[in-house]
């Protein structure tokens, strides 16, 4: 996500005044941040506050609302598991072989990230309903995907799908096949190979994947109302529940677990930042 | 990178395309199937409706406003933090982010809490006769929210590599700053540039969950094209809602294909 905390610091940096525009930039830069992300934020942290511990407690442990976390986190987690395990895959085979179509499927990896996650909702609800062309297969098994909660799953899935691939698959391309050869000449096993010498090298880079795949995951509202089935206790997210206060005019308790999850986001975002700033370190000895 | 020899390599290989096959491939062609499953003059019909026509407008509208302010803010935010040293600069980095990881959700009503009807500027600007929430404006405001990072985070470490020389010696030759920017900053970066602006257009044609909160789903005024789909799929039309989903799946394909296409370009330093 943050790839300039790896590059050299430029040359004319701390050498103020020889390029123009410095007062220019930053003044329109720090204005359009006041007012575009930091002045929202403040209106909905004004809000929470503005309630009572009581009532703020009780908007954001309602059962309901924590039903949602439930939901939300326990998904997230499934689904960002899955994403490590099938990122890494794909991430392999997309930087070790050269076969016909890679170069499609690689730029294929990214559909998730270009398409609205309406259509994604919409269409794998279909996929996976009962007569889909996937779901057909689990239907007589007693298996229901779309409206319960491995629909939500297989949302947040594909929602974050890209995460895992494409911060893995650099570090694959610029680690090589010398460190495996040299563990198979040494007479490592292949699993040997794999779990001593591969997978240390990447974990870095899989667990920032694994974690943004886990941040998108929890904010994740469009593709998941469609396939969800949104039963209160069961298959209910916490973006939804927000929605619901909306809905319902109680502005106070919406804003009170939106500062749950913007808080839980701010935190996920920092660590997502500490272990980036780890990032280039790891690979390059 | 080697041919693949062996059937665990293959093995590998044929696990990875069934995967992709599966999760990608397989919603890409539903999406065509449903729309046109009951021929194309059903799914042209519902492509003419007045409500899907002002949807497309509307969105549209949104990226078409949304895109060019994002990218003035992303070169001027890109150029003081890649071309200066100064107090806050990591702030401001860390700033940047927020939309990032926060839930579309939690962002739209960040805004309906700043400028709805409850809140101080709410009513200063109602008794102006000026509606933001539930109209087109607030819908525009909430996009670009989402979207600011983008091509601020293309642009930074490209000019942090690309470094000040050749800017600082077309300063020594007698440039003045705005023919610096014009005739130097601005072709080094601009595959970069581009590259910003379609991942901006994407973000912004499908923005669903912050624009949701925002625009009071008013049918035929306040929905954008994945809002309509939503109102669509309730009203069991799957065909229009599948095939406003062709419309934006038309427009992922084709960024799919320029971000491949730019991307090996942006990262050309020169």
């Amino acid at each position: 996500m943050t790839a300039y905390q790896s590059l050299p610091k430029p040359v004319l940096l701390r050498r103020r005044g020889v390029l123009p525009g410095f007062g220019l930039s930053l003044g329109l830069s720090v204005l359009f941040i006041a007012l575009v992300i930091l002045l929202p934020l403040s209106a909905l942290l004004l809000k929470a506050a503005q309630l009572d511990w009581p009532r703020y407690w009780a908007a954001i442990s309602d059962e309901r609302v924590v039903a949602s976390y439930r939901v939300t986190v326990t998904a997230a987690l499934l689904a960002s598991l899955g994403n490590a395990v099938i990122g890494l895959l794909l991430a392999w085979i997309l930087a070790r072989y050269d076969f016909f179509g890679r170069r499609l499927l690689d730029a294929l990896i990214d559909l998730p990230f270009a398409l609205p996650t309406a259509v994604a909702g919409l269409t794998l609800s279909a996929l996976f309903a009962g007569n889909g062309w996937i779901g057909q297969w689990f239907a007589p098994l007693g298996i229901r995907i779309s409206y319960t909660y491995a629909g939500i799953v297989i949302a947040m899935l594909f929602t974050s799908l890209p995460f895992v691939v494409r911060t893995v698959q650099p570090v694959l391309m610029e680690l090589g096949e010398e460190y495996e050869e040299a563990a198979a000449a040494l007479g490592a096993s292949r699993a040997q190979t794999f779990l001593r010498v591969i997978l240390p090298t990447l974990a870095p880079a899989l667990v920032t994947g694994t974690a943004l795949a886990f941040t998108r995951s929890l904010g994740e509202f469009g593709a998941i109302i469609f396939i969800a089935g949104n039963l209160p206790y069961e298959t209910e997210v916490t973006s939804l529940m927000i929605f619901m206060r909306l809905q319902e005019y109680n502005h106070g308790a919406a804003a009170a677990i939106a500062s749950v999850v913007l808080f839980a986001a701010l935190a996920l975002l920092f660590i997502v930042q500490l272990l980036q700033a780890r990032l280039p370190r790891s690979h390059s000895h | 990178m080697r041919r693949p020899a062996g059937w665990r390599q293959w093995s590998l290989i044929g696990i990875g395309v069934a995967l992709i096959a599966l999760l990608l491939i397989a919603p890409l062609l539903l999406i065509f199937v449903k729309a046109f499953g009951q021929g194309l003059d059903w799914f042209l019909h519902n492509l003419g409706e007045r409500d899907m026509r002002r949807a497309i407008g509307l969105t549209l509208l949104a990226a078409a406003l949304t895109v060019p302010v994002n990218l003035v803010f992303g070169i001027l935010l890109a150029w003081c933090v890649s071309q200066f040293e100064f107090r806050g600069r990591r702030v401001l980095l860390a700033l940047i982010d927020i939309p990032f990881a926060m839930s579309p959700v939690v962002a739209g009503i960040c805004y309906l809490l700043l400028f709805g009807i409850q809140s101080v500027i709410g009513q200063w600007l109602a008794a102006h006769g000026i509606r933001l929430m539930f109209a087109w404006p607030g819908i525009v405001l909430v996009t670009l929210f989402i979207t600011c990072p983008y091509v601020a985070r293309v642009l930074i470490p490209l000019m942090q590599e690309q470094g000040s020389s050749q800017q600082e010696a077309a300063l020594m030759l007698g440039a003045s700053g705005w023919q610096m920017f014009w005739k130097i900053t601005l072709p080094n970066i601009r595959w970069a540039l581009l590259y910003g602006a379609v991942m901006t257009n994407a973000r912004a044609i499908g923005e669903f969950g912050a624009v949701s909160v925002v625009s009071g789903s008013i049918r035929g005024q306040t929905l954008t094209l994945p809002l309509h789909i939503e109102l669509l799929h309730q009203d069991y039309n799957t065909v229009g809602a599948f095939a406003a989903a062709t419309l934006l799946t038309s427009f992922a394909l084709l960024t799919l294909l320029l971000k491949s296409t730019l991307e090996a370009r942006a990262r050309r330093r020169f």
